[in-house]
């Protein structure tokens, strides 16, 4: 099975090229502080606003920082958040949608109703509602995101959880007088993991998103500690004068995003090809 | 359903609200040395906050079925009131920019499906990947470096320009539009991406369809077959994806609106949000969950529009 896998996934450009990125910038990530040429919160006032140039690739930003470092460094900051504020969401999705789907009945009914208003509700506003009230810090825009995202995650395993209640392997695990929690985490989950994992693989690019827009607005990320968003509200205020500070930080954050998208449609023709497209 | 989910909103707005430190009082008095407790509890009084926040939720309730959404912390002038010098200006956003998307997705995602693989169909894919990939906010920094500072072609925020009076009419339409130029595209072209996928995938389906190899089997030319035989059905997946994807298209608001300094509901949102005028914030949700139930309804009807086969009760 594992084998059918990876060759499908070999045999999927997209899906390769989508790996590929996201390997990258987590192997960036990880190995920022080396790779890094410079200090990102060394300032320096005298090069401040540089263009970009063989001793700062990316250019300087006001106070002199070296903008590579902070990009580099950046990306650790949005993996984290985007990472965690998945594994918020999947924790909860994962376990609103089975209870839901396996119980039935009035529990069902009241958590996809709650679901539904959650839905409805503009995302973004809840969020800066949440993160200006308490205090802008990252792990606030972590949790908030989480705790905002988790509601397709529940529908789709609440589907998935449906279909699969009344299959025959199931009724003979209830019937062998399994306990209920034995039931669903041996029996049920494995079926519904790969959904699960297209999802989560998407969501980290929404993450990112939010995130960089958050610390753009100055909600998310504060400075001088970098983030891809907060680099760009720098940019925005010298956008007559310095086109590097808006230019490179959104490029990463395209990048990633691009990313971890195509890594997740890919996985979805990999794992689950009655799903994919075509 | 309307009427529970209105108060689910509003009830996790206000909670948010009442459970997170701090208060408009502390704003009020912090940064004065010669605020005394006395005065900060009669502030409190005076805005209704000692109460329990069940109470207050329901005062709120109680004046909300009366239309009455109360008045701004700030500067004391009714929240309707504020709303409604605003609201104007968001949904003309968001009007222009859902035609934008509905208006260029369909064609695009007909062809791309009609062609499928050909050039074209992939070169709107990498679009689409890249659409969905782009941050608006980004997209919208780069468009004004172009066209607001490079060229000059567009003015960088707000909605009309400090001479808008010594205009003619014909000039106030073409500076309105010139206002309204960068914020609709974008927050056209981030919806658009993902909604031409689904109008390629649905006309794919559809043109399987045996209905479809009828039509073609009469000789009908193809252009008459894509149009009035693939298109309506295909257009009913879409019509519903597009009515939930209003709660993204008005959340956006509250991050074009500010990049822009565009004078909409959603920038009074933030603003209220970050000087806590709770009356203002509650009205915004309030207002923003109308706007988001009302684009679903509106959703509905066309679904039974596009599809006769469903039928609402009578």
């Amino acid at each position: 099975m594992l084998r059918l896998y990876l060759r499908r996934f070999l045999g999927n450009p997209l899906a390769l090229a989508g790996a590929v990125v996201v390997l990258s910038l987590v192997a960036l990530a990880l190995a920022s502080p080396w790779l890094s040429p410079t200090d990102p919160l060394q300032q320096d006032l005298i090069h401040r606003l540089q263009p970009p140039s063989p001793a700062h690739w990316m250019g300087t930003d006001d106070l002199g920082r070296d903008v590579l470092s902070r990009v580099i460094t950046g990306a650790r900051v949005s993996l984290a958040v985007g990472g965690l504020a998945v594994g918020i969401a999947v924790l909860l999705g994962t376990l609103v949608g089975v209870l839901a789907g396996y119980h039935g009945g009035w529990v069902d009914a009241v958590l996809m109703r709650a679901v539904d208003v959650l839905l409805c509700f503009p995302t973004i506003f809840l969020i800066l509602m949440v993160v200006a009230f308490l205090e802008p810090n990252i792990l606030n825009v972590m949790a908030v995101i989480g705790l905002t995202s988790w509601m397709g995650l529940a529908r789709l395993v609440r589907g998935e959880t449906l279909s699969l209640r009344e299959r025959d392997f199931m009724l003979a695990a209830c019937g062998l007088g399994l306990s209920t929690p034995r039931i669903l985490g041996v029996h049920l989950l494995p079926h519904i993991v790969s959904p699960i994992i297209v999802a989560a693989t998407l969501g980290v690019g929404g993450a990112v998103m939010t995130e960089s827009a958050l610390s753009f607005l100055g909600l998310g990320v504060q400075p001088p500690w970098p983030s891809w968003g907060n680099i760009l509200t720098v940019g925005k205020d010298y956008l007559h004068i310095a086109w590097w500070l808006s230019l490179f930080p959104g490029l990463a954050i395209l990048v990633t995003v691009l990313g971890f998208n195509l890594l997740g449609e890919g996985l979805r023709d990999v794992l689950d090809p009655r799903l994919g497209n075509e | 359903m309307t009427v529970p989910l209105l108060i689910g909103i509003t009830l996790v707005s206000f909670l948010v609200m009442r459970l997170a430190p701090g208060g408009p009082t502390d704003a009020a008095t912090d940064l004065n040395v010669k605020a005394s407790a006395d005065a900060r509890a009669r502030l409190t009084k005076l805005y209704g906050l000692d109460k329990p926040w069940p109470v207050q939720y329901g005062l709120w309730l109680g004046r909300l079925a009366r239309l009455d959404f109360g008045k701004s912390f700030k500067d004391d002038r009714p929240v309707l009131q504020k709303i409604r010098e605003r609201l104007p200006a968001t949904l003309a956003l968001n009007i222009l920019s859902l035609l934008l998307i509905f208006g260029a997705a369909v064609p695009l995602g007909v062809l791309s499906a009609v062609k499928q693989n050909s050039l074209f169909d992939r070169t709107a894919t990498v679009f689409v990947f890249v659409g969905y990939a782009i941050p608006a906010f980004w997209l919208s920094l780069l468009l004004m470096i172009l066209f607001g500072l490079k060229l000059g072609w567009l003015p960088l925020s707000g909605l009309r320009s400090l001479n808008h009076d010594e205009f003619s009419a014909a000039g106030k339409i073409l500076d309105l539009a010139k206002h309204l130029a960068l914020p609709v595209f974008v927050s056209a072209f981030t919806g658009l991406a993902g909604l031409s996928r689904y109008m390629r995938n649905g006309v794919l389906e559809v043109i399987r369809q045996d209905y479809v190899r009828t039509a073609r089997a009469k000789g009908l030319p193809e252009s008459r077959v894509i149009r009035t035989h693939a298109l309506r059905n295909a257009l009913i997946p879409v019509v519903t994806i597009l009515g939930l994807s209003l709660p993204d298209l008005i959340g956006g608001s509250f991050i074009f609106e500010t990049i822009f300094a565009y004078p909409g509901m959603g920038r009074l949102g933030y603003d209220a949000i970050i000087a806590r005028d709770y009356p203002v914030v509650m009205g915004v949700g309030t207002m923003a969950a109308l706007l988001t139930l009302l684009g679903n309804l509106t959703a509905d009807l066309a679904y039974a529009w596009v599809d006769p086969r469903i039928r609402y009760a009578r």
